[in-house]
């Protein structure tokens, strides 16, 4: 071919032309390898110049069985729906009423996700923080410890106990909540977090205790206790420290979630949060995010079983859900197979305004587009809301960002109560895994839920 | 000890009941614990400038998250001692098992025996006295502080350590990943004495003299990173000259 007229016509130079979405048949026998197509050759090109594993931000962007493979039944003949604008629907979740002298309670049943400063911008926390209390929510620490900005605009904050204690303090453990212990989230099962050294600037610096500028890995492990009958006496221990005030949650990667959510119960735990591996990170190698833990659908049931088995299901412990929720529907969803409650990161980030549009010419400079933006490690994002650069955090508004984040929380609560009513439900925790059916035959083995138009549920005895 | 003493019988009463005491009490209170029997987190989260004697030996995190205060305890100590203790003191007449003073942010602990594996591990500021020996992995991630071991380390000593400092009298089995020997210079003998002197007794009267000193070589600070690219760049700019 020495000819190149291909899309002169339509005046695109050669450059721009893409060879796999030309109609010009001079390219139709081009053939993109299914095994090796060019994002995995981009891949080892890179590993090939680098000589270092990918590292990045957001959660897996692999195809995997989600909660939009599951279908709401509605009402019919034998159920009655609610009235979308008279009837009542309830969304108030209680957590830690069995042991806390001070419980949570929450307007909604969705959280915001621990995410730490650090990894977000204070001006990003502070937004986090002012449209959670506004939808009347909870936010949550992360590595690093509890920042005064944070906890000055969040109502309800549960502050995070995490293997690497960085920023750990006891005065900061008895101003929350409730506490967190993190075994593990769904973007990295069993492994730590990350925080390279574009982002360790002197105050995270300090907070942490680190160098300035060292590229941070996180430890993995808690470093005073090893397995659920440690994890036991540990909550005990915090239990004392706090005089028995907050809840405890028990946070774990979507691995093992029947066996997971069991040693937690049985370890003490108010609440347990099981993230799927759809769920976000700030920094982390591609490979744990692509590869490890299994989808939120797949685990929710599980860990469901188990509090059913310990007979605590929606009494002393409760379930968060997380990992890739988006909508109205994934927390319906989310709460009709057995959760409390569902959680939610990247959704919160992306509605304070991360990849926005709007920086799309400094997203095309950094080689990347809006809608794609991962890097959340480098410290360079536009939207001002994965970085400590101060003229890049100082784009994002907390006022208006929060303003953001309450909207789409109040959505997100209202879609969930029109699928609860159309189910005939007076609160979103009445939700049951009969209201659901699954499209796929996957979604149906995972959920332990009905094929649509059958009775088959895979795997079922 | 200073005041009038109050008694905890643990044989009697609660650890619930004890804690609450000790974290209602008032600067200069003090307080004595007898039949610990290896309760867990006996004496923690204390926030005021008291004493506290445990007579006896004790399970996990007995005086974590130690605050302001000295708490002693005359016997052995399980998983977790002081750990994440932010100031005043710890001190321990025998032996603790792993992680003491695990991420410790200041303060002084103070173990008269030997101390398990992952002594100081991810400590964040605290200072550790051990007159005995220490485990594995000890100072394992050890952000800041010192480490002052008055007989032997165990195997892979300070593995990524950070800023801390480890002061070793007797033998070390090995050093762990990025932990290098380093000199001893005059302000690290003036460290060693200070906390000797403050270790008392469990030092042994050991001579700031007889230690050596081990701390991060950096080399795992920051990622390397390759660019071939880059190298092969620059080969055809000089293929391209020698053409010429």
């Amino acid at each position: 071919m020495t000819e190149r007229s291909v899309g002169t016509s339509t005046g695109t130079s050669d450059d721009d032309i893409d060879p796999l979405a030309t109609s010009d048949p001079d390219y139709w026998h081009l053939r993109e390898s299914y095994t090796f197509d060019r994002n995995v050759i981009a891949e080892i090109r890179r590993a090939a110049n680098t000589g270092i594993y990918r590292i990045r931000g957001w959660g897996a962007k692999r195809r995997m069985p989600t909660l939009d493979d599951l279908v709401f039944l509605g009402a019919s003949m034998s159920r009655y729906p609610l009235e979308g604008y008279r009837e009542a629907c309830g969304t108030d979740v209680v957590i830690g009423e069995d042991r806390a002298e001070r419980p949570v309670h929450l307007r909604i049943p969705v959280t915001i996700a621990g995410m730490s400063f650090g990894s977000l911008s204070a001006q990003a926390k502070e937004a986090l923080g002012r449209g959670a209390s506004a939808a009347g929510t909870s936010t949550t620490t992360g590595d690093g410890g509890m920042t005064a900005e944070e906890r000055e605009h969040s109502s309800v904050l549960v502050y995070q106990y995490l293997p690497s204690r960085y920023g750990m303090n006891p005065d900061d453990l008895r101003a929350a909540d409730a506490i967190e212990v993190v075994v593990g989230q769904g973007a990295k099962p069993g492994g730590g977090g990350m925080l390279l050294g574009q982002k360790i600037t002197e105050r995270v610096a300090e907070m942490r205790t680190l160098p300035t500028g060292i590229d941070q890995r996180s430890a993995c492990r808690h470093p005073d206790w090893t397995g659920p009958d440690d994890l036991e006496i540990k909550i005990g221990e915090l239990r004392e420290i706090t005089d028995w005030q907050v809840p405890i949650y028990v946070k774990v990667g979507a691995a093992r979630p029947y066996y997971d959510t069991a040693l937690a119960v049985k370890a003490g735990a108010d609440a347990v949060v099981v993230d799927g591996m759809q769920g976000g990170t700030a920094a982390t190698q591609d490979v744990f995010i692509e590869h490890v833990g299994i989808p939120t659908i797949a685990a929710i049931p599980e860990a469901v079983r188990a509090l059913r088995e310990l007979g605590v299901h929606r009494r002393e412990v409760k379930l968060i859900a997380a990992g890739g929720v988006r909508s109205g529907a994934d927390v319906a969803k989310a709460l009709a197979l057995g959760a409390d409650a569902a959680s939610i990161g990247t959704a919160a980030l992306i509605a304070i305004g991360d990849n926005d549009p709007a920086y799309e010419s400094e997203y095309r400079e950094l080689g990347t587009s809006a809608g794609y933006w991962e890097d959340f490690q480098s410290g360079t994002d536009p939207a001002g809301i994965t970085t400590q650069d101060p003229e890049l955090s100082a784009r994002v508004d907390p006022e208006l960002a929060g303003r953001r984040l309450a909207n789409y929380l109040q959505v997100l609560t209202i879609e969930t109560q029109i699928l609860a009513r159309a189910n005939g439900k007076s609160h979103v925790l009445n939700l049951e895994p009969e209201d659901l059916a699954a499209l796929t035959v996957e979604a149906a083995a995972m959920a332990k839920v009905p094929l649509a138009g059958t009775s088959w549920v895979p795997g079922a005895d | 000890m200073r005041g009038d003493v109050q008694t905890f019988d643990l044989a009697e009463v609660t650890r619930r009941s004890l804690n609450q005491a000790l974290h209602d009490a008032t600067d200069g209170a003090s307080f004595e614990v007898v039949n610990p029997r290896g309760a867990h987190a006996v004496a923690c989260g204390i926030t005021s400038d008291i004493d506290v004697v445990v007579r006896g030996s004790v399970g996990y995190y007995c005086a974590g998250m130690h605050q302001q205060g000295r708490v002693r305890v005359e016997g052995n100590a399980s998983t977790g001692l002081a750990e994440n203790i932010m100031s005043g003191e710890v001190h321990i007449t025998g032996n603790a098992t792993m992680s003491a003073g695990a991420t410790g942010c200041g303060g002084l602990l103070v173990v008269g025996g030997n101390s398990g594996a992952r002594c100081g591990i991810s400590m964040k500021g605290v200072d550790i006295v051990v007159g005995g020996n220490v485990g594995h992995m000890s100072a394992f991630m050890a952000q800041a502080g010192n480490l002052v071991v008055c007989g032997d380390a165990a195997a892979d000593l300070g593995d990524s350590i950070y800023e801390a400092q480890i002061f070793v009298r007797g033998d070390v089995e090995s050093l762990g990943a990025d932990c290098v020997e380093k000199e001893v210079r005059p302000e690290h003998l003036d460290t060693l004495g200070r906390l000797l002197a403050a270790a008392g007794a469990a030092a042994g009267g050991a001579d700031p003299g007889d230690f050596r000193r081990y701390g991060s070589a950096r080399r795992l600070y920051n990622f390397t990173i390759d660019d071939v690219d880059a190298l092969a760049a620059e080969a055809a700019v000089e293929r391209e000259v020698a053409g010429r």
